[in-house]
C-alpha cells in the first residue's frame, strides 16, 4: 500500500483504531445506504462508550441497532429514532442518551464540520425545543439559531464504487448523509459494492472526492428495505 | 360531514400551481399527490433526497437504493434529480420549495405549529419537520379540526412544544379551511354540510367567521 491507494481488504483493518468513547458519524437514511458491514464490525469489535451520529439508529436487528444489543452506545445524536424497541427501552430507563437534532441541521452540521466552518445560523429550531440554551441573534429582521458543527473520530460511510484512489459515487438515494458523513472524520473509512480500475470513475462526476477518505474496502450487502411499497 | 382524508387530499392539490416543486408529509399530505389536476406537473421533493419523486415501483422495478423520506421505496420521474441530505435542505432551508404539506397536533392564532412532541410521550424525533416549517413560506397545515375527544386543535397558544414559530399561514381541517391573519383564524371555507357554528364552537383560537362562508364542492364520487 503506497501513495494514494487507500483500499484495505479486511474489516478489522477498516475499522483499525476505533476506541471506547469516541465519535462516530455514519452515513444512511433508515437503512437505505448505511455501512451495514462497518457497523457488524463495531459489534464485533466491541468497542463500547460510543457515540454514534447519524439520522437514524437502525431497527431492532440490524443497521445501527445491532450496536444496542450489548449496549455499545451511550449517546445518539440524531432526527428520527423510531421503529426500534431496544432503543426505545434503553432511552427510556436512561442507558442510552440521544440528542434529537432537525435533520436538516443535522447535515448542515456534519457538511460545517468537515468544511472547517465550527458553527452556523439556521431558522430552524428558533422558538423550540431544540433552540434550549443556544445563541439566537437576529439577521435581516429574522431570528436565527446559532448551530455548532460535528466533526468525528471515525466517519463510516456506504458509496457504490470507489477507486483505489478513494474517491466515491452512490448509488440513487443511498447517497444522503454519507457524502457528509465522509468529510466530517477524522478517519473516513468507505465501503462499497465494487472497487473499479482507476480512471473509470468520471472525475467531474465524483460525489465525495478521495481527499476525505481514509480507507475503502469492497463488501457485500444485504440492503434491507423497511418499506416496501409497490403498485399493482 | 366532516371531510374524509382523500377530501382533504383533493383539496390540498387545488393549491398547486402548475410548475410547482411541492414537499408533502407523511399522512394525508402524501395523497395530495394522487389529486394533482390532469394537465399540470409538479415535481415532489422528498428531503432524503430526491427531487422528482415518481410512483412506487412494480415488484420488479423494487430497488433499496431508491426511497422516499417515509422510508417507502419509489421511483424517479423524468427530469429528477437526487443529491445528498445538505444540498436537500438547502432547497428547503433556503425557499425553493414552492409548497410544503404537513400534518400537525396543533395550530395558534400566531402561526405557531407543534407537530413532533407530547411531553409524556415517548418522542421519536422531528425528522426534517422543523426545516421545512422553517424555510418554506407556502405552507399548508393538514390536520382535524379537534381531537376525538372534541378538543380543539386551533388554539390560542399551542400547548405542546413547537416545531416551528409564526411559520403557518393555512390550514386545512376535515371541517374547514382557515387563513392565519393577524392574530387570528379566517374562516375560508366550510366542508359540504358543516354549519359555521360547529366550526365556530370546535375553534378555542380567536376565529373571524366572514358574512359568506362558500362549501367547498367535491365531484360525486
Amino acid at each position: 500500500m503506497a501513495g494514494f491507494d487507500k483500499r484495505v481488504y479486511s474489516y478489522e483493518e477498516a475499522m483499525a483504531g476505533l476506541e471506547d468513547g469516541m465519535t462516530v458519524i455514519s452515513g444512511g437514511f433508515g437503512l437505505c445506504g448505511i455501512p451495514e458491514n462497518l457497523i457488524a464490525e463495531i459489534k464485533h469489535r466491541g468497542t463500547r462508550d460510543l457515540t454514534v451520529v447519524s439520522n437514524n439508529c437502525g431497527v431492532d436487528g440490524f443497521g445501527l441497532g445491532v450496536l444496542l444489543v450489548d449496549r455499545q452506545i451511550r449517546k445518539v445524536v440524531a432526527s428520527y429514532v423510531g421503529e426500534n424497541a431496544l432503543f426505545e427501552k434503553q432511552l427510556l430507563s436512561g442507558e442510552i442518551e440521544v440528542t434529537l437534532t432537525p435533520q436538516g441541521t443535522l447535515a448542515e452540521k456534519m457538511r460545517a464540520g468537515g468544511a472547517g466552518i465550527p458553527a452556523f445560523f439556521t431558522a430552524t429550531g428558533v422558538g423550540t425545543p431544540v433552540a434550549e440554551g443556544k445563541e439566537v441573534r437576529e439577521f435581516k429582521g429574522r431570528q436565527y439559531l446559532m448551530e455548532e458543527s460535528i466533526t468525528g473520530d471515525f466517519a463510516i460511510v456506504k458509496g457504490w464504487k470507489a477507486d483505489h484512489f478513494g474517491n466515491v459515487v452512490y448509488r440513487h438515494t443511498a447517497q444522503n448523509f454519507n457524502p457528509l458523513a465522509a468529510t466530517a472524520g477524522k478517519i473516513t473509512v468507505v465501503e462499497v459494492e465494487e472497487i473499479v480500475e482507476p480512471g473509470e470513475l468520471d472525475p467531474s462526476q465524483i460525489h465525495t472526492p478521495g481527499i476525505y477518505v481514509d480507507r475503502v474496502i469492497c463488501g457485500t450487502f444485504e440492503k434491507r428495505i423497511e418499506q416496501r411499497t409497490v403498485r399493482k | 360531514m366532516a371531510l374524509s382524508r382523500e377530501q382533504m387530499a383533493q383539496r390540498v392539490a387545488r393549491e398547486m400551481q402548475d410548475g410547482y416543486y411541492v414537499n408533502l408529509g407523511i399522512g394525508i399530505p402524501t395523497l395530495v399527490a394522487n389529486y394533482i389536476p390532469e394537465g399540470m406537473e409538479v415535481m415532489l421533493q422528498s428531503e432524503n433526497g430526491l427531487l422528482g419523486m415518481g410512483a412506487f415501483p412494480t415488484d420488479a422495478e423494487v430497488d433499496a437504493d431508491m426511497i422516499n423520506a417515509g422510508k417507502q421505496t419509489v421511483t424517479a420521474r423524468i427530469g429528477a434529480s437526487i443529491f445528498s441530505s445538505s444540498e436537500s435542505f438547502a432547497m428547503i432551508r433556503g425557499g425553493h420549495i414552492d409548497l410544503t404539506v404537513l400534518g400537525a397536533f396543533e395550530v395558534d392564532v400566531e402561526g405557531n405549529i407543534a407537530s413532533w412532541m407530547i411531553p409524556g410521550k415517548l418522542v421519536k424525533g422531528m425528522g426534517g419537520a422543523m426545516d421545512l416549517v422553517a424555510g418554506a413560506d407556502n405552507i399548508i397545515v393538514t390536520m382535524t379540526h379537534a381531537s376525538k375527544d372534541g378538543e380543539s386543535k386551533l388554539l390560542p397558544r399551542c400547548s405542546l412544544p413547537l416545531t416551528g414559530a409564526g411559520c403557518i399561514k393555512r390550514v386545512l381541517t376535515d371541517l374547514a379551511y382557515l387563513e392565519i391573519h393577524n392574530g387570528a383564524f379566517v374562516l375560508k371555507e366550510r366542508a359540504p354540510g358543516v354549519s359555521v357554528e360547529e366550526i365556530v364552537a370546535k375553534t378555542a383560537g380567536k376565529l373571524i367567521v366572514p358574512d359568506h362562508v362558500p362549501e367547498m364542492q367535491f365531484a360525486a364520487q
